[in-house]
């Protein structure tokens, strides 16, 4: 019973109320099923479910705040796990950050459930996995990849009478797929809410023609170079900085969206809100109700979840921030959206890479870290898959490069950008780009 | 990666970090709880072990665990959180077919043991359609019933969450008092309470504690800001870690101070406020080639990530190729026997049973006994780091003890144990002993910045303090530090090694590995050690 109507959510809900003596209590019950198969060396070698419902209680006195979660929903473990949160409540410091919880609110609809995806068989799974380590074999290749599909259902419940219910799906795969004697290497991921866009023989194939292309790389020297990242490429990058464009960490002076105020100048802003940083044609949002990325139409304490642009033609539009940030500097409460979406333009990858005269095509980049949160200052390697481009065609692989780069310039430097795909949840349009740094060589495949 | 798996922290110099959680949210109380009877344990492990062999498994195992943690997070002067988990099942693993199967289960009724123990077989069965070979699993002979305690001298969980907090508190006002402009300050504690029994007839239960105090203060000035975490190490103790005494520190000349046993966590602070405030003032490097000095707080991190992962021999042999990646310390180098990992002063190891050690158990997660072996003997490859099933791929007839699972609910599979590199033998050389003869180079302390390729050739690592070292002598703090290099040319650039004295063991508290992740904690032993000729870069860039 990890998936619960949102009839029975609220009937439960309701009883775990009825059992508050607190100023304020808020409760919020998370089910999950989810599903994995793990294959490597064309063999599966793990497999398994997790069914799991988890109720968490938490109750205020004035500014003290308790927390208690508990996965048993007879009527005794009900209010124990109340009496659990009220009596750590009680224990705890007061909070200067308290924030009272929230009124009912209004949310619009998303479709975030797709029967489909929810009714995924261990049987599919292994189909998944075979139809990489099938083909490979026949390559001489050697597979390996990973499949998980999800299950979710959030609701939530404040003595306000704050009430919010949904469901969800995803499934998530990805394959690498390397030559027997490890000269070559290929990768592919893909996501869906609806598992029928999910192609896993298709997707293997891409992982398989990679990892065949791959073999024998070229070395190319270290330096700037125009590059064609596919979403895959630039989505962590994307992802950091999205991270870190918090409205308080800029106002303490401690992010890339920190102001520097000037010698002399009077009433600086904290923050670089409504400054030009990226290319104008560079637009970052966050959509509930996008169709091809879906999320709850709520956040985790029951605010309701709107478009939103964090970056509009190239300006800082707005800053996620915390209740109690908003209150305290006189804005909008604005909680982060759950995914983002960068526009691009119309152009398939391939198209992209037709129409360059000399580059080099990134299939993803790996273990990146950050160097220096003052510039976004990153670096990581290329990986499984990476191609020197010239007069429009891919002409050889090359050999991985570590790069040192920022997200900032990386905006900065677009030539153009393709049609946005979903990558981990969010929208990412393939994009070129002038002048990536990379450091070094890497003999890694 | 489960969302809900994680707690996610934000504050000063951290962005945002998500910790690993498995468990019920319980009171402070509940973490005290007697741990559930050995003997009721036995008789719930027994049904596992022969629902499994009825249903027509060849080999079985059950880990009853008991997980507790407890974590508190401050910022400033502010208590941000106090959490307190605890997660409790069984997880059941078997041979069927001579194929693998795992399940899992929260509900301990004998019912849903014998059930799980069925579902564990079924899906052995279903999976070994796919199987190329069957698993084959180096022989373990019964130890019969045993146990293993962590020696804590201070239980931490014992300690009252408000001493705990305040300590926090004070450690935030020490930081600030002395030019930090922001703290967050943290204690992770976790305690295991597992038991294994298996169809080779053992039986052994553990009590493991482990312990992490770090902080992350940042100043901000006028040019910027300029981050510093904390120097003190993750360790298998209790909260006598946090005594601070003084025989455990370790002062480099011109420097800052190391810590051994235990950590003084308020002068750490109190260190990090003035070191913030020279590193917003401090020259940024000139990048070239330079001799670097690297502190055991900050050589631990490259030992794991360029000897540790590449020689667990499940990454060399390809199961975590789609995720963390394969290895360039491959069988054949091994085989030619003369593989040259490191300079012939380089000797480095591996154990789970080193005092004080996150890896630090009586039997691993396959109850394995732990033991200690060698990996680079005299610079040259001799081993990996193997699990029951996986070490006939290394003609070996005994596993190394490997083998470790982050909850119950999830399966055991091959993890890092500690692995360290051993100090000079011939000469008790000190931290400044080893600065003394560097013409041009630089001391690096503190973990910073690590990133390295998915076969751990290339690698970039930053740290958290640096000191320009001119004619033996340590001349200034230094910024925007971050060296790159080739693991086997590194290791063979290693030239000096101190001594015993100054031997100290680091770790990283959630070590990350497997599709889906689990985390595990490992540490790594080593002296201050001298690398010549390392290429150096400037980090500092302007967008």
């Amino acid at each position: 019973m990890s998936i619960l109507t949102e009839k029975e959510a609220k009937a439960i809900l309701k009883k775990v109320l009825a059992f508050s003596k607190a100023d304020e209590c808020e409760c919020n019950l998370n089910g999950q099923l989810s599903g994995n198969v793990r294959y490597a060396r064309n063999t599966v070698t793990t497999a398994g479910e997790i069914s799991d419902l988890t109720l968490v209680v938490q109750s205020s006195f004035g500014k003290k705040t308790g927390v208690a979660t508990i996965n048993e929903f007879d009527d005794a473990s009900l209010e124990k796990v109340v009496r659990r949160s009220e009596e750590l409540a009680k224990l705890a410091p007061e909070n200067p950050e308290f924030m009272p919880i929230l009124e009912p609110q209004k949310y619009i609809k998303t479709n975030t459930f797709f029967k489909s995806t929810a009714d995924i068989s261990p049987e599919y799974r292994a189909k998944a996995a075979d139809d990489g380590i099938t083909p490979s074999k026949k390559n001489k290749l050697v597979a390996s990849g990973f499949l998980n599909d999800n299950y979710n259902m959030a609701a939530i419940m404040n003595s306000k009478g704050l009430f919010a219910y949904n469901v969800g799906t995803s499934v998530n795969f990805s394959a690498t797929i390397r030559t027997e004697d490890g000269k070559g290497s290929g990768w592919v991921t893909r996501d869906y809410s609806d598992v029928k866009y999910l192609n896993t023989a298709k997707a293997s194939k891409i992982a398989i023609d990679k990892s065949l292309n791959s073999v024998d790389a070229k070395e190319l020297e270290p330096g700037k170079y125009t590059v064609i990242l596919e979403p895959a490429a630039s989505v962590q990058l994307l992802q950091n900085m999205v991270g870190n464009m918090g409205q308080r960490t800029a106002d303490e002076g401690r992010s890339f969206l920190s102001y520097k105020a000037k010698d002399g100048e009077k009433n600086a802003p904290k923050n670089k809100l409504g400054e030009k940083m990226f290319d104008e044609r560079v637009n970052i949002y966050t959509d509930p109700a996008h169709p091809d990325v879906p999320v709850a139409p709520f956040a985790g304490d029951g605010f309701p979840r709107t478009k939103m642009h964090w970056v509009k033609k190239g300006k800082i539009e707005n800053m996620p921030n915390s209740q109690y940030w908003a209150k305290k500097t006189g804005t909008e409460y604005k909680p982060g959206g759950g995914q983002f979406i960068m526009d691009g333009g119309n152009k398939s990858l391939e198209d992209m890479i037709k129409d360059t005269r000399r580059g080099i095509l990134v299939t993803r980049l790996w273990y990146i870290r950050q160097l220096d949160p003052q510039t976004l200052l990153y670096t990581g390697l290329t990986r499984d898959g990476t191609f020197f481009i010239e007069n429009g065609e891919i002409k050889y692989p090359i050999k991985n490069f570590r790069f040192n780069e920022s997200p900032i310039v990386m905006l900065n430097n677009i030539e153009e950008m393709g049609k946005p795909v979903r990558i981990n949840g969010n929208m990412v349009p393939p994009m070129k780009v002038r002048d990536f740094t990379f450091s070094s060589l890497s003999d890694a495949v | 990666m489960e969302r809900r798996d994680f707690i996610k922290v934000t504050g000063a110099g951290m962005g945002a970090m998500f910790l690993p959680v498995t468990g019920n949210i319980v009171t402070a109380a509940e973490l005290l709880d007697k741990p559930m009877d050995v003997a009721v344990k036995k008789q719930l492990a027994d049904i596992a072990l022969n629902a499994a062999k009825s249903a027509g498994a060849t080999y079985a195992d059950a880990r009853i665990g008991r997980y507790l943690n407890q974590f508190i997070t401050t910022r400033e002067k502010v208590v941000n959180n106090v959490v307190n988990t605890e997660s409790a099942g069984i997880g059941i693993r078997v041979i069927a077919n001579g194929t693998w199967g795992f399940a899992s289960t929260s509900n301990m009724s004998p019912d849903s043991i014998a059930k799980t123990a069925r579902q564990a077989v079924a899906i052995a069965k279903a999976n070994s359609k796919f199987q190329i070979e069957p698993v084959k699993l180096a022989p373990v002979k019964s130890v019969g019933e045993v146990s293993w305690k962590t020696p804590v001298k201070k239980n931490a969980f014992e300690i009252p969450v408000k001493e705990k907090a305040d300590m926090l508190l004070e450690v935030n006002n020490a930081a600030m008092s002395n030019g930090a402009s922001y703290i967050t300050s943290i204690f992770f504690l976790v305690n295991e309470q597992k038991y294994f029994a298996s169809t080779d007839g053992s039986y052994i239960d553990q009590d493991v504690h482990r312990l992490w105090a770090p902080f992350f203060a940042s100043a901000v000035g006028k040019s910027g800001f300029k981050q510093r975490t904390s120097l003190g190490n993750p360790v298998g103790m209790g909260f006598e870690y946090l005594d601070g005494k003084k025989e455990d520190k370790i002062y480099v000349q011109g420097a800052n101070v190391g810590y051994n046993n235990s950590y003084d966590m308020i002068e750490d602070a109190t260190n990090a406020g003035k070191e913030l405030q020279k590193k917003l003032k401090a020259k940024s490097v000139k990048p070239g080639k330079y001799d670097l000095v690297l502190d055991p707080a900050h050589l631990m991190l490259t030992i794991h990530e360029s000897v540790g992962h590449p020689l667990e021999l499940d990454r060399v042999l390809g199961y975590e190729a789609n995720f963390a990646g394969t290895s360039f310390a491959t069988l054949d180098k091994w085989r030619t026997k003369k593989f040259q990992y490191g300079s012939d002063i380089v000797n480095l190891f591996a154990d789970k049973n080193q005092e004080y050690s996150l890896g630090c158990v009586g039997y691993d997660d396959e109850g394995v006994k732990t033991k200690e072996w060698d990996l680079v003997k005299n610079g040259i490859l001799v081993n990996y780091q193997a699990t029951r099933d996986q070490v006939h791929m290394i003609d070996q007839n005994e596993s190394h003890g490997c083998c470790y699972s982050q909850s119950w609910r999830d399966v055991q599979f091959q993890r890092m144990p500690n692995v360290s590199l051993r100090p000079n033998e011939k000469e008790d050389l000190s931290a400044d002993d080893i600065i003394k003869d560097v013409e041009k180079g630089i001391y690096i302390a503190g973990r910073g910045s690590f990133s390295i390729d998915q076969q751990r050739y290339n690698f970039q690592f930053g740290g958290q303090l640096f000191y320009e070292i001119k004619d033996g002598k340590i001349v200034d703090q230094i910024e925007d530090v971050a060296y790159q290099s080739n693991t086997q040319e590194f290791w063979n650039s290693c030239v000096k090694l101190a001594g015993k004295s100054d031997y100290r063991v680091g770790g990283s508290f959630f070590d990350g590995k497997g599709q889906p992740p689990q985390v595990s904690a490992v540490s790594h032993g080593c002296p201050t050690t001298r690398f010549n000729n390392i290429n150096v870069l400037n980090t500092k860039r302007k967008v």
